[in-house]
């Protein structure tokens, strides 16, 4: 039986417990609201000796990734955190990492990014790099940060993926919201991420190789088609690790959590903290006899398109909820993915877009129960009329 | 002080056969330095010429582990290189001696690297930071950096009708990371190896950071021919517009005296990049160019205490 201790933490506390448990060789970070605290918190744990990690106080995100793109080519099992212009400046960088094959795990505090600037939580910075070849777990409260973070370490090590990943919570709402949460031993932690055992260190100074070389036209393509290959290979390994978690600790997790979905006519899609807020919608609808459902997604890269499409077949109309725009005249990334992975289905359901909560701004049941209201409106029409609308925003 | 016969017993850490231009200095400064090293090395290097030159997938020159990540953050990430070096041998998981040395083009190390290279010699890695300077963008064709002496022809600073090239004096770096107070900070030129080696070896036992800028000719930017290379490199030194010292804990020593002084303007005329400033109507460049030679040169015997 595992020990099992009932705490009181917020995202960013749970987030810096699971490093503590981890114990990584080596942390670089940079301080950035709202995912500081965790840095600030970890660096507390190595300044009293409850970790022996290195921690490097670098001088800029850039320098941050850059450091954990050293450290981790190096032979060390490497973490960090970042939030919203920090996860831009890594940008260039992220890339590099995800290239390069290194299992970098970073936490990350969903923030608006500029302009204008502001402190609070929507998606954008973690949907502006979707594409940069990370594993993204979304999280909806403290304990799935918490579990998010030790999973998210075995499964970017795996030697089949070797792909950086990516724990998400959502800048305030999680970051700095106390709840109970579950915490797991410091040895059954221990036990569950292993020991790191990399597969070509740059320290093996007896076997030198050369990490980081130029490709032209000969070999880019092929390395870039092994890094989408190590992502195709990404979801066995996360379901395998979601159940072996599951089976030790009684949390099991998977791609996506479906809440009334089985019978439900109208549903809505969504990431993160809001799936909380959706649920209680579903609940009062269903009170009404409004057969309501909620499909939240925990894996965003890879994208589980498959079984997205498979929970969602049987639902007339869908809302997905986009915490950031796109900015293309055709709804945000969300959206288009999910209705993108409807297409093969013999019967489409109608999708609609709804971008909402752009810096912070509150997103309340009452929102939420108006789209299923459209939504039921747009299944009996079976016409949708906006494809994208703006939620909660003064027009 | 090095020992040529010694040196030439070693291990090549850089093989030949890359794609660097004849005559180009920087993979001899990377052989200099890295036969300097008693220790194992390991590499890292900024984007460039030495980087792309050096590691054509799937050929590689390299006899040493070596790592590139991009082009401004090659001191940040041999800061993680070593940082990780520290941590798995406080675990028990490694147990080697070994030396890490940063490269750097003076693009990487002037310019967009600066921020990563002054962080990571404020924080105090154990590495060695050594920038071969050879005066401008080379790798994307010759394009100004901040390194770029003044009135040099550049792709980005050229020398038209109306702007006569270069317009501002080159930033002097190596006094800015001086100014870091880390311990060892050196001047040196690939022309004079012995001086540079013993550079790399006093910056090597260091505990601590270290940096070394090291004049290191491109023929291709430059425009001279290859077999001249090391003669360039040398009368940049005997002209002083690239003298070689050093800074040892803050105490500042001139490493060499030329012989004979020559006039920077001899150096600047063996070099096309500096053709039309011999051109009559830009005599004042000439006279700025010599005027900020000494004015420099007096600045250091000042620090040096010889003034
Ligand atoms: C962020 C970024 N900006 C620009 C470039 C393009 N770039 C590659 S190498 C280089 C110049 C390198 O100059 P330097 O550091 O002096 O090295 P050299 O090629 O002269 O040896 C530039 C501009 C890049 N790779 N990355
Ligand atoms: S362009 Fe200059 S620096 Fe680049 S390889 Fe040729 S000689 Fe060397
Ligand atoms: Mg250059």
């Amino acid at each position: 039986m595992v020990t099992k201790e009932k705490a009181a933490r917020t995202g960013n506390e749970a987030m810096a417990e699971a490093m503590r448990q981890i114990n990584p060789d080596v942390v670089a970070a940079y301080p950035i609201t709202p995912a500081t605290e965790i840095v600030q918190i970890f660096s507390g744990y190595v300044a009293d000796g409850l970790v022996d990690t290195e921690y490097v106080a670098v001088e800029s995100e850039h320098s941050a990734m850059s450091a954990c793109i050293g450290a981790s080519a190096a032979g060390a099992r490497v973490m960090t955190g970042t939030s919203s212009q920090g996860l831009m400046l890594m940008a260039e960088v992220l890339y590099i990492a995800s290239g390069m094959r290194l299992p970098i795990v970073l936490a990350e505090v969903n923030r608006a990014i500029s302009a204008p600037i502001n402190i609070h939580c929507d998606h954008s910075d973690t949907m502006a790099n979707r594409d940069a070849g990370w594993i993204q777990l979304f999280s909806e409260n403290s304990q799935e940060a918490y579990d998010n973070m030790i999973q998210a370490v075995r499964i970017a090590e795996h030697p089949d993926v070797s792909l950086p990943t990516m724990a998400t919570t959502d800048g305030f709402i999680i970051s700095h919201g106390m709840e109970a949460i579950e915490l797991i031993s410091d040895d059954e932690v221990q036990k569950f991420v292993g020991k790191y055992q990399p597969a070509h260190p740059l320290l093996n100074v007896d076997k030198p190789i050369t990490a980081g070389a130029l490709d032209f036209t000969d070999y880019y393509f092929e390395h870039r088609r092994q890094i989408a290959v190590g992502m195709a290979n990404a979801p066995k390994v996360i379901a395998r690790i979601g159940k072996e978690f599951g089976d030790k600790f009684g949390r099991y997790y998977g791609f996506t959590e479906s809440y009334k979905l089985d019978d439900a006519e109208v549903a809505i899609a969504c990431l993160g903290s809001t799936a909380g807020t959706a649920r209680v919608a579903v609940d009062n609808l269903r009170s009404r006899g409004v057969k309501a459902g909620l499909l939240k997604i925990r894996v965003f890269r890879p994208f589980p398109a498959e079984e997205i499409a498979n929970i969602l077949k049987n639902v007339k109309a869908i809302a997905v909820l986009d915490r950031s725009d796109g900015l293309s005249n055709f709804g945000g990334p969300v959206f288009n993915e999910i209705r993108s992975a409807l297409y093969d289905l013999p019967s489409r359901p109608l999708v609609v877009d709804y971008i909402y909560g752009l810096g912070g701004r509150d997103i309340f049941v009452a929102d939420i129960e108006k789209v299923y209201q459209t939504l039921s409106d747009i299944s009996k029409s079976g016409k949708i009329g906006d494809l994208v609308q703006y939620l909660g925003v003064r027009e | 002080m090095a020992n040529i016969k010694e040196l030439t017993k070693k291990n090549e850490p850089l093989s030949g056969g890359h794609r660097a231009c004849a005559g180009c200095a920087a993979p001899v400064v990377v052989r200099q330095a890295l036969l300097a090293s008693d220790k194992p090395v390991v590499v890292g290097s900024a984007t460039g010429c030495l980087e792309v030159t050096t590691t054509i997938f799937p050929y590689t020159a390299w006899n040493v582990p070596f790592i590139h990540n991009a082009f401004e953050n090659s001191a940040a990430n041999v800061s993680g290189v070593e940082t990780a070096y520290r941590a798995l041998k406080k675990r028990g998981s490694f147990d080697k001696e070994v030396n890490f040395i940063a490269f750097g083009g003076d693009g990487g190390t002037y310019d967009i690297g600066l921020q990563s290279l002054s962080g990571a010699m404020e924080r105090g890695h154990r590495m060695l930071y050594i920038c071969y300077d050879n005066g401008a963008y080379m790798n994307t064709g010759i394009q100004r950096s901040s390194a770029t002496p003044f009135g040099a022809n550049t792709t980005t600073s050229p020398a038209g009708k109306k702007i006569p090239g270069k317009t501002q004096f080159k930033k002097d770096l190596t006094k800015i990371i001086a100014a870091h107070n880390v311990p060892y900070v050196a001047q040196a030129s690939v022309g004079y190896w012995n001086d540079f080696i013993t550079k790399v070896q006093k910056a090597l036992a260091t505990d601590g950071p270290s940096f070394i800028n090291v004049l290191s000719p491109c023929r291709l930017g430059w425009g001279f021919p290859p077999e001249e290379t090391m003669e360039i490199a040398r009368q940049a030194v005997a002209c002083r517009i690239w003298p070689l010292y050093e800074v040892i804990n803050g105490t500042w020593k001139i490493t060499f005296q030329p012989k004979e002084v020559t006039s920077p303007l001899d150096w600047m005329k063996k070099q096309t990049r500096f053709r039309h400033v011999f051109q009559p109507g830009n005599e004042s460049i000439l006279q700025k160019v010599e005027e900020q030679v000494e004015k420099e040169w007096q600045e250091l015997l000042r620090q040096c205490g010889q003034a």
